[in-house]
C-alpha cells in the first residue's frame, strides 16, 4: 500500500438544476492520491472532475463521505484551514497587488516575518522563471507569465497537496507544452502530490503518474497513461480517451463476431461471451496481397495528410467506419490504395484489446 | 502633426464645443462675478461698492476691520458643523449602501434590474415634498412620538426634528441613491474568484474583505464619498425643513447673506470658502485615485 496523501471515501454531491431536476456531481466516489504522486481527472464537461476539485479545496460542500488528506478528516473545514492551494484556470491574481505581493500573500497571511517572506518569494519566483519580477503589476505580464505567477503563488505556502483546474486551457498550444513539461519537473522538484484537471485527453497522458477518467460522477477508471490507452476498462474510456475503433459482438475462441458479419481475430482465445474489440488507428497496416495477418477490407472515403500520418477514413462492406493511422514512411503504399480507394487494413491480434460486455 | 491627427483634434473640438461653451456662460462667468463682488464693500442699502474690502474673508477668518465688522468664530463653528454633518451623511450612506449593493449584486438579472429601478423611484417624486413628509413624521405631534406616546413607550414627546439628527437622517435619505450608483458600479463588477483565491491561499473572511474586497471595491467608495460630500456640504433645502432655524449649515448661511441681508459680498465670500473647501477634498481624491489609476496602468 503506497502513502496516502489525500482519500475521499464515498464522496457524494448532487445539485438542483434551475429546471427542478437533480445532477449527480460526484457518485459516491473513492480516491486515494499518494504522496508525491502526480494524479490527472479527465473528463467531459459535467463530469464531476471541477466538483471534486472543488470538494478538495473547500468550495463544494459535500452530501455525503469524507475526505482525509495525511490522514486527518477535513470534511468540514472550510476553505481557509485546509492544507491544499489551488491554481485557478484564470489564474485570479489580485489585480491590486505586485507579482511579489501576491507570490506573498500565503505567506502574510500565515504571519510569516518579513524577511523569510522576501527570500521566499524570490526562490518561488525563480522556481517559475520568473526572478526578479516581484515589482511587475499582473497586467503587465503576458498569459504565461501570469500563469507562473499563480503557480508561484500557490506552490510558496508549501501545501501538502497542489490542486489546478485546467491551469493550461487560456495558453496557446506551443506554450502549452511547454508548460506542461514544466509542470513536471516542477512537481518533481517540489515533491508536492498535485491533482491537475483537464479534458485534454493529451495533456493527461503527457503529464500524469495515474489519470482518473471520469464520467457521470464516477471514476470509470483510474490508471496509469499506458494502462488507460492500451486497455481502457469500458468503451466510454477507450473513445473519450484517443482515437478508437470498437467492434461488439460475440467471443468465441479467439474470434469475435460483430452483427454485421466481420470476424476480429484476437489473442485472448480463453474470453467467451459478449464483448468489444478496440483496435487503435495506429495498430492497422495496410496488408500486401500475401500476408497472412487478419484484416478487414474497406472503402476508402478521405485520405488526410497530418504531417507524421496518414489518416484513413474508410467503411466496411456493411456500413461500418474505421479509422487507421499510417505513418508517413509508407507513402509508396497510400499512393497505390489512393488510386483504387480501397484498402486491406490489417492488425496484429496481440494489438487488439478485449472489453468484455459487462464493464462496456 | 498628420492630417489625420489634426483632423481628430478638430472633431474632437467640435463635440466638446456646446459643453464648452454653456459651462463657459453659465458657470465660469457667474463664478468671475462671485470671485469679484467677495473683494468688494457691501453697499449699505444692499448691492455692492466698488471698493477693495477683503474684510469679508476676514470676518470669518479673523482679520476683519473693527471700524465695520467683527470677526466672528461663529461662522467657522458652522462650517465645522457643516462638515461634521456632511462627513456623517456619507458614513452613513455608506454603511446602508455597501452591504445592499452585495446582495443585490448577487440576485438574478430581472431582480438586478427591478432594484434598480427601486432606488432611483424616489427621484420621481418632488424633493420638497418627499422632506415635508419627514417634518410629519419626525415632529412633536408626528407619526413617531404619537404611536410612542399611545403605546406608553415615552410620558413626554421626544425632541426629533430640527436637530443635527433629523438634519442627517433627511440627507441620508435624498442622498442614497447618489452613494448606492457609484458602490454598486464597483461591486457588480468584483471578480469573486479572487474572493476565492483568497481564501484558498488561508486568508479567513475577514482578512479577505480587508485585503481583497475593501481594496478593489475602495474607488466606489471614494467616488460615492465625493458625490454625496460636495453637494451635502452645501446643501440647504435639508437643514431648511428639518433643521428649522435652530441647526444652521453653510447654504443656508449663504442663502441668507443673499436674500435676508442682503451682504452680496459677504455671501460671495462664504460660497468661495466652501468652494476652496471642496477644491481641496477634490484634490486630494483626484491625487489618490489618479496614483492608482497610474498604478493601474504602468504596475509602478
Amino acid at each position: 500500500m503506497r502513502d496516502s496523501i489525500v482519500r475521499l471515501e464515498k464522496a457524494a454531491k448532487a445539485f438542483a438544476t434551475p429546471e427542478g431536476h437533480t445532477v449527480t456531481a460526484l457518485d459516491a466516489i473513492d480516491l486515494d492520491v499518494s504522496r508525491n504522486e502526480f494524479l490527472t481527472l479527465l473528463g467531459p464537461s459535467g463530469c464531476g472532475k471541477t466538483t471534486l476539485l472543488q470538494a478538495i479545496s473547500g468550495f463544494v460542500e459535500l452530501d455525503a463521505g469524507r475526505i482525509l488528506i495525511d490522514g486527518e478528516d477535513i470534511t468540514d473545514r472550510p476553505p481557509y484551514r485546509r492544507p491544499v492551494n489551488t491554481v485557478f484556470q484564470n489564474y485570479a491574481l489580485f489585480p491590486h497587488m505586485t507579482v511579489g505581493e501576491n507570490t506573498a500573500y500565503a505567506l502574510e497571511v500565515a504571519g510569516v516575518a518579513k524577511a523569510e517572506r522576501t527570500k521566499r518569494v524570490a526562490d518561488a519566483l525563480r522556481m517559475v522563471g520568473l526572478q526578479g519580477m516581484e515589482g511587475r503589476k499582473p497586467r503587465q505580464l503576458s498569459g504565461g507569465q501570469q500563469q507562473r505567477v499563480a503557480l508561484a503563488r500557490a506552490i510558496i505556502a508549501r501545501p501538502k497537496l497542489l490542486l489546478l483546474d485546467e491551469p493550461l486551457s487560456a495558453l496557446d498550444k506551443n506554450l502549452r507544452q511547454a508548460m506542461q513539461i514544466e509542470l513536471k519537473t516542477l512537481q518533481h522538484e517540489l515533491g508536492i502530490s498535485f491533482i491537475f484537471v483537464t479534458h485534454d485527453q493529451q495533456e493527461a497522458l503527457t503529464m500524469s503518474d495515474r489519470v482518473a477518467v471520469l464520467s457521470g460522477g464516477r471514476i470509470q477508471q483510474l490508471d496509469t497513461p499506458r494502462a488507460i490507452y492500451d486497455q481502457p476498462k469500458n468503451s466510454f474510456v477507450a473513445t473519450f480517451v484517443g482515437a478508437s475503433n470498437l467492434f461488439e459482438g460475440e467471443a468465441i475462441g479467439g474470434q469475435l463476431l460483430t452483427a454485421d458479419g466481420l470476424s476480429i481475430t484476437h489473442a485472448k482465445v480463453q474470453t467467451t461471451g459478449t464483448a468489444t474489440a478496440l483496435i487503435r488507428p495506429e495498430q492497422f497496416f495496410i496488408a500486401q496481397p500475401d500476408d497472412a495477418a487478419p484484416s478487414l477490407d474497406v472503402d476508402l472515403e478521405q485520405i488526410v495528410f497530418v504531417g507524421s500520418t496518414f489518416e484513413l477514413f474508410g467503411r466496411t462492406a456493411a456500413g461500418r467506419r474505421v479509422i487507421a493511422e499510417i505513418p508517413a514512411t509508407r507513402r509508396n503504399l497510400v499512393g497505390e490504395i489512393e488510386q483504387s480507394r480501397r484498402a486491406r487494413l490489417a492488425y496484429d491480434p496481440a494489438a487488439v484489446h478485449l472489453i468484455p460486455a459487462e464493464a462496456a | 502633426m498628420s492630417s489625420i491627427a489634426l483632423r481628430r483634434r478638430a472633431q474632437l473640438g467640435l463635440l466638446l464645443g456646446p459643453v464648452s461653451l454653456f459651462l463657459a456662460v453659465f458657470f465660469l462667468g457667474p463664478l468671475a462675478i462671485m470671485i469679484v463682488t467677495s473683494f468688494l464693500a457691501p453697499g449699505l442699502y444692499g448691492g455692492v461698492e466698488w471698493t477693495w474690502y477683503p474684510h469679508n474673508y476676514g470676518r470669518i477668518l479673523g482679520f476683519a476691520d473693527p471700524m465695520f465688522e467683527d470677526f466672528d468664530p461663529v461662522y467657522i463653528a458652522i462650517f465645522l458643523r457643516s462638515l461634521k454633518i456632511a462627513a456623517l451623511t456619507v458614513i452613513a450612506t455608506l454603511i446602508v449602501c455597501y452591504p445592499a449593493a452585495f446582495c443585490i449584486s448577487r440576485l438574478s438579472e430581472r431582480w438586478k434590474n427591478f432594484c434598480l429601478f427601486l432606488i432611483t423611484l424616489p427621484f420621481f417624486t418632488s424633493l420638497i415634498v418627499r422632506l415635508f413628509i419627514w417634518v410629519l413624521i419626525l415632529r412633536q405631534t408626528g407619526l413617531v412620538n404619537s404611536v410612542l406616546l399611545n403605546t406608553g413607550v415615552i410620558a413626554r414627546p421626544l425632541e426629533l426634528i430640527y436637530t443635527d439628527g433629523a438634519i442627517i437622517l433627511g440627507m441620508v435619505y435624498i442622498f442614497i441613491p447618489f452613494m448606492f450608483m457609484p458602490v454598486y458600479a464597483s461591486v457588480e463588477k468584483l471578480d469573486w474568484t479572487l474572493v476565492r483565491a483568497s481564501l484558498d491561499l488561508g486568508a479567513g473572511p475577514i482578512r479577505t474583505f480587508l485585503r481583497i474586497i475593501l481594496p478593489l471595491t475602495a474607488p466606489g467608495i471614494a467616488g460615492g464619498a465625493v458625490i454625496v460630500f460636495i453637494p451635502a456640504l452645501g446643501n440647504f433645502v435639508v437643514p431648511a425643513i428639518l433643521g428649522g432655524a435652530k441647526v444652521m449649515m453653510l447654504g443656508n448661511l449663504i442663502e441668507q447673506q443673499f436674500l435676508a441681508a442682503r451682504n452680496w459680498p459677504f455671501g460671495s465670500a462664504l460660497a468661495m470658502m466652501v468652494m476652496a473647501v471642496m477644491l481641496v477634498l477634490l484634490f486630494v481624491y483626484v491625487i489618490v485615485s489618479g496614483r492608482r489609476g497610474i498604478d493601474a496602468a504602468t504596475g509602478r
